[in-house]
């Protein structure tokens, strides 16, 4: 019941049962934050953080998320490292073959703007919002395992805050 | 029965793809479920290292090797300024040794502790890599508690250290050495030796010696095939030679001399042997300076250096050109990884898909190196 | 084996296209060889009895000065543990080095990346494609005069 706290919902015991009363938008949002499916990605260094983020130590599991290889079952992308020019397309490609809704963190200086390679990197993208959209920024090089759930943890609130008639960006 | 013949099929494997650790690209030529060629795709992490290296002053290029192999960064940074230190003719002060091969060999730990828990995870065994991962972070926590960074740290400088160890430094890597002892028994008992294990990577991927040695295989890689030579003990650089270690060697226990789970088991003792090379120095840092005299502008004289070390990956080498202005003239790095990964193709030919990827998972290859 | 006496060695078994050991500057002396002699000096000087030259450390492109481009060898023998480098010069209007990729299975690699940033075309190479930059990319990043374009494929580089 813990988890299920965190909903803001109304539960009263009736007489064919425990009946739980809640909105629509309330519902769908507290099951989307709780199982931000991830995808099993990883571009450069910050790479190894998010695999050290998801491992034993920091534990990625007890926000629900799972790295999942396909990008038909994910619901984040972690760009976690520097795209290059001969990334972008290939990144591009798997953000489309996501199904919404879906949302994106930059991990990273690089991600975020090309990092220490933002002057004479002729092959580095200066930011991975030049070619898909980012919800959640995570400075760093590479920005700690806290950080990024700290991340994490601010993509929920957004998610917390959407709704079905009106599409909050 | 007549031998049918399939059609051939071309499969695309990566650059997103779990096991291809980071972003490669094999385009595999199969037929049936047996690869009959393979054509590696890299370039996707290329961060134009060298072009960096020539727009920077001397010590500026320091953090961008740290990205290169971004799993040992100690070990990059070490290839490095040992280049710059022959390049400048400077003594770096005895302290300053010791403490860069403890640095050095923690970092072997780390990385191998990666190696061996990703090949655990290709193998379908997620386990140890949780094992390794929580391992690791008490590694990191050293790191973390002398240059106060978990993966980039930018320590070693040319002629020296940023800054010197912390008190409790010996203190804490003693209780680390105490902790991961049983931890290699554990490791074993968990993955090397499991029966699965091994059905998996034994007689795999076999590399014979001389191949090995025509196309430039190096590290793990190059011993794993039964070849003793490791530059730490071949042309001794640092302090090395005041320590007592072993080059572990692939034997075809479990197979044939030369595959996958020799090349495997070479690292599991190299973490012992790191661990012995630690105990040495621990006990014996001498008290004194981390920073020999250097100029506040780096200006070494015309000339060139080749300077390589063995990082836990291979040999890395930096091969740096100055015309003696403040600026490098040219840097090119020999990445370990790119020239292992350069024999994929010739290793996996006549296997199945599922080899491929513990082949290449054997030779822990990271992609920032390759494509630097 | 120090670089004098394979040198000597060298000028020996060739006649001309050696030059003489550069060993005044610090720290690596190398020899300069002829661009049309260099696989033949390779073979050499992996087959010798006295030299068994059999690992190639590293194969670097590099832009030597205004006209020029330099392939530099960097030769390690296991057997006899000692080292050479070797370089050879070409011409940025002509910048054709013969493939060692034959004596070397090392080279093929290092061949390709040095003709993806270099530009050095290496004669007899099996596969010489770009490897790290994409495949309709222009130029050749590590040559000095080397302009970074504005887009690629749509995205724009600069910061």
């Amino acid at each position: 019941m813990g988890i299920l706290n965190k909903l803001d919902a109304h539960i009263e015991p009736f007489e064919s049962g425990n009946i739980l009363i809640t909105s629509a938008d309330k519902l769908l949002n507290w099951s989307r934050l709780n199982s931000m499916w991830q995808m099993f990605f990883g571009l450069a260094c910050c790479a190894i953080e998010m695999m050290a983020t998801s491992a034993s130590h920091y534990d990625l599991d007890r926000f629900g998320i799972i790295p999942r290889p396909s990008p038909r079952h994910i619901d984040i992308i972690l760009i976690s490292g520097t795209v290059t020019l001969k990334m972008a397309t290939r990144i591009k490609r798997l953000w489309e073959q996501m199904p919404e809704p879906k949302y994106c963190i930059s991990m990273g200086s690089c991600a975020n703007c090309g990092g220490p390679y933002w002057e004479h990197g002729y092959h580095v993208l200066k930011g991975v919002d030049r070619i898909i959209p980012v919800d959640v920024y995570v400075p760093g090089c590479p920005p700690r395992p806290e950080a990024l759930l700290e991340g994490l943890i601010k993509l929920q609130e957004k998610i917390r805050t959407q709704s079905l008639a009106k599409k909050v960006n | 029965m007549a031998e049918i013949r399939t059609e051939e099929m071309i499969l695309n494997m990566g650059p997103q793809h779990p096991s291809t650790h980071g972003v490669l690209r094999l385009q595999l030529t199969l037929e049936g479920e047996i690869v009959i060629d393979v054509k590696p795709y890299i370039g996707y992490l290329h961060r134009c290292f060298e072009k960096h290296c020539e727009a920077m002053t001397y010590p500026q290029v320091i953090p961008y090797t740290d990205r290169m192999d971004y799993v040992n960064s100690m070990s990059n940074e070490l290839s490095y300024v040992i280049g710059m230190e022959k390049l400048l003719g400077i003594e770096v002060p005895e302290r300053v040794e010791y403490i860069r091969v403890i640095m050095s060999e923690l970092q072997r730990i780390a990385s191998h502790l990666i190696a061996i828990g990703t090949y655990g995870n290709d193998a379908g065994a997620f386990t140890p890599f949780l094992y390794c991962m929580a391992t690791r972070e008490r590694v990191l926590e050293l790191f973390e508690i002398t240059c106060g960074a978990r993966l980039l740290y930018n320590y070693f400088w040319i002629g020296g250290l940023s800054h010197d160890i912390p008190s409790n430094f010996q203190q804490k890597v003693k209780e680390f050495i105490k902790f991961f002892k049983p931890k290699i028994t554990e490791l074993n008992n968990l993955l090397s030796f499991n029966k699965i294990f091994i059905e998996r990577t034994a007689n795999i991927g076999i590399l014979p010696a001389d191949y090995a040695i025509n196309a430039g295989a190096c590290g793990p890689t190059l011993r794993g095939s039964g070849i003793k030579f490791d530059l730490r003990k071949n042309e001794p650089y640092s302090i090395y030679n005041k320590f007592d270690f072993d080059i572990p060697i692939g034997q075809g226990l479990k197979g044939t001399l030369g595959d996958c789970w020799d090349r495997y088991m070479v690292r599991i003792h190299e973490l012992e042997e790191s661990v012995k090379i630690i105990e040495q120095a621990i006990d014996n840092i001498p008290e004194g300076d981390v920073q020999a005299q250097v100029p506040k502008r780096v200006k070494p004289p015309v000339g060139e250096v080749y300077a390589r070390t063995e990082t836990p990956k291979g040999e890395l080498g930096y091969y740096i050109i100055s015309d003696g202005s403040l600026n490098p003239f040219r840097i090119k790095a020999r990445s370990p990884s790119f020239c292992n990964l350069s024999m994929i193709r010739a290793l996996s030919k006549g296997y199945m898909i599922a080899d491929v990827v513990m082949t290449l998972g054997s030779f822990d290859i990271v992609l920032g190196c390759i494509d630097r | 084996m120090d670089i004098k006496e394979i040198q000597e060695l060298l000028k020996s078994a060739f006649d001309e296209g050696i030059g003489e050991p550069v060993t005044d500057k610090p720290v690596d002396p190398y020899i300069t060889v002829e661009t049309g002699k260099i696989h033949a000096v390779c073979l050499f000087l992996r087959d010798e009895e006295r030299l068994q030259f059999d690992y190639l450390s590293c194969l670097s492109g590099v832009d030597y000065d205004k006209d020029n481009l330099a392939s530099v060898y960097h030769l390690y023998s296991f057997a006899l543990n000692h080292k050479i480098v070797l370089k050879v010069i070409v011409p940025k209007s002509n910048p054709i080095v013969p493939s060692v990729y034959d004596i070397w299975a090392a080279a093929e690699w290092h061949e390709r990346e040095s003709y993806d940033l270099m530009g050095i075309v290496y004669e007899n190479h099996p596969d010489l494609r770009r490897i790290l930059l994409p495949e309709d990319w222009e130029g050749h990043p590590l040559r000095k005069d080397f302009k970074v374009p504005e887009f690629y494929n749509g995205m724009k580089i600069p910061y």
